[in-house]
């Protein structure tokens, strides 16, 4: 964007925002919204509280087990769904179910499934996460063209031969769509998960924090959390870029 | 220039004499559940000739071409390569695909050299393979480009390289010059006979272009259509040693044209 002439940096909205809140906060208009320099301030302090590090610790750790978990199941679920019929039709309504399914709904009876811990996050995170990476891996799959499989079987390529060098390599845009948007779905399954337990991690701080009215810590976290999910979100586009000068070429 | 009296209902294979055949074609049909692509077909082709499968569309030539590549599995009949009864693909046996099948992530010499990957050789030495054979198509200086890159016709170049990389007897092309404009489909057409010249290959050509066939073929099998059936087999015995120019104006070239349009026009609607 240029402005008069002069180029404007993606980011200057940002700052433009930023301070139309510390000049809405400065009025004191309502408690809700302290000045931005204060919640700045006090996200420099929180990030050096202990229980500050705990929670990210906890939050981390579910966030990367459910995540491994969604992926080391959704990618190969959705393959073999892509390739054979009966395993599509077995799974096919219950993933396309879920994947626009309130799963907020599901976290109290995984509480009571999983108990008011870890383990409850974890499945929250997964649940949230494993169903779109499912449809876009099959959707990838789904889309190699036959003749590519004809040429890789015309040329003596075993069934393993033709999964590894041409359907996944085919399907790895896909693939990674779907991952990206499940990393982004797992950030808030971690988040809802661990509000809804609201005894570990980040919810117990969140909890804490909107109890005691401490709102400069409370929008210093969610800022905290908002860029963590951003740049989540980048690392993993910035894979899908490096495949995309075939994926757009197909 | 010999011509067999074209379309007739009691046509018989059998009386169409063919030495050396590598292939073999033995009473093959095929079913598509209720639909009957092929019917009975029985037909042999000659070691290092040319031979055209030719028909209208939906007279099974494709269908007949991937059951000899193993591609596709017959209801009944079997193919013989070399004396050998087969039921799947084989090295002796290398397909041209109408859409070229390239890998969109693969550069222009991993393509060419994908067969031989497959067969398990080491980089080195497929690679230099894959060079020469990128070399013989014309694409030298394009080894490192990706298919996107490339023009339609320059894709169907990589697609011929990478079947002669293979050094099968047998090359199968289903139409590989549809999806190339005009101008480049004569310049292929040139290119081919050179290559069929050069590599003393058996190739098996499916198009429903009757000049291209015309042109390109030491023989010529006519099909019919539902069930696809073979109607008639040509020898168009044409002087390739004359320029691609002459040859394309040259009356016998025409009478053979004309006869299989003949023969043809009255599947077209």
């Amino acid at each position: 964007m240029t402005l008069f002439g002069y180029r404007i940096p993606m980011m200057a909205s940002l700052i433009v925002w930023a301070l139309i809140w510390e000049i809405v906060g400065q009025l004191d208009v309502i408690f809700l919204i302290p000045p931005m320099s204060a919640i700045i301030a006090a996200g420099f302090d929180l990030v050096q509280t202990n229980s500050w590090q705990n929670a990210t610790l906890v939050t981390i750790r579910s966030f990367v087990i459910g995540m491994a978990l969604a992926i080391g199941i959704g990618v190969p679920l959705g393959v073999m769904m892509g390739r054979v019929k009966i395993i599509d039709n077995i799974f096919g309504l219950w993933v396309n179910i879920f994947v626009s399914a309130p799963l907020s709904a599901l976290v109290p009876v995984l509480m009571i499934l999983f108990g008011m811990g870890e383990a409850t996050i974890v499945v929250t995170v997964f649940l949230f996460a494993v169903w779109i990476i499912v449809l876009d891996a099959r959707a990838g799959v789904m889309q190699v063209p036959a003749s590519l499989v004809d040429m890789a079987r015309s040329y003596g390529a075993s069934q393993a031969t033709i999964m590894r060098k041409i359907i996944l390599v085919s399907a790895l845009p896909e693939i990674l769509a779907g991952i990206r948007i499940g990393v982004i779905r797992g950030v808030k399954g971690v988040v809802i998960g661990q509000i809804l337990v609201a005894v570990i991690g980040y919810g117990e701080l969140f909890e804490l924090y909107s109890r005691s009215f401490d709102m400069e810590r409370f929008w210093a976290l969610t800022i905290v959390l908002f860029a963590a999910a951003m740049v989540l979100s980048a690392i993993v586009e910035n894979a899908e870029k490096r495949i995309e000068y075939y994926a757009g070429a197909r | 220039m010999t011509v067999n009296a074209l379309a007739k209902e009691d046509f018989d294979p059998a009386s169409v004499v063919t030495h050396d055949p590598v292939v073999r074609v033995e009473a093959i049909s095929k079913h598509y559940g209720s639909v009957e692509a092929l019917r009975s077909i029985d037909l042999q082709f000659e070691r290092g000739k040319l031979t055209t499968l030719l028909g209208p569309s939906g007279c099974g030539k494709t269908t007949l071409l991937k059951i000899i590549a193993g591609l596709v599995p017959a209801t009944s009949g079997q193919i013989i390569v070399n004396g050998r009864a087969v039921t799947g693909p084989g090295p002796e046996r290398a397909f041209v695909f109408q859409d070229f099948a390239l890998m969109p992530w693969a550069t222009v010499l991993r393509n060419v050299g994908f067969g031989l990957e497959l067969k398990g050789m080491a980089a080195a030495e497929r690679n230099r393979i894959a060079r020469r054979y990128i070399e013989e198509v014309g694409l030298q200086g394009f080894e490192d480009k990706y298919p996107h890159e490339l023009s339609g016709g320059m894709r169907q170049r990589v697609g011929i390289a990478r079947a002669f990389a293979v050094n099968a007897d047998v090359l199968l092309l289903d139409e590989p010059f549809s999806a190339v404009d005009e101008q480049n489909r004569r310049k292929f057409q040139e290119d081919l006979l050179r290559l069929v010249e050069m590599e003393r290959k058996t190739f098996i050509f499916v198009t429903h272009s009757i000049e291209e066939a015309v042109y390109v073929s030491d023989r010529i099998v006519l099909l019919s259509p539902r069930p696809g059936r073979v109607s008639n087999i040509i020898d168009p015995r044409i002087d390739r040693t004359a320029n691609p120019d002459d040859i394309r104006r040259d009356p016998g070239y025409l009478d053979v044209v004309e006869e299989i349009w003949q023969g043809l026009r009255h599947y077209a609607e």
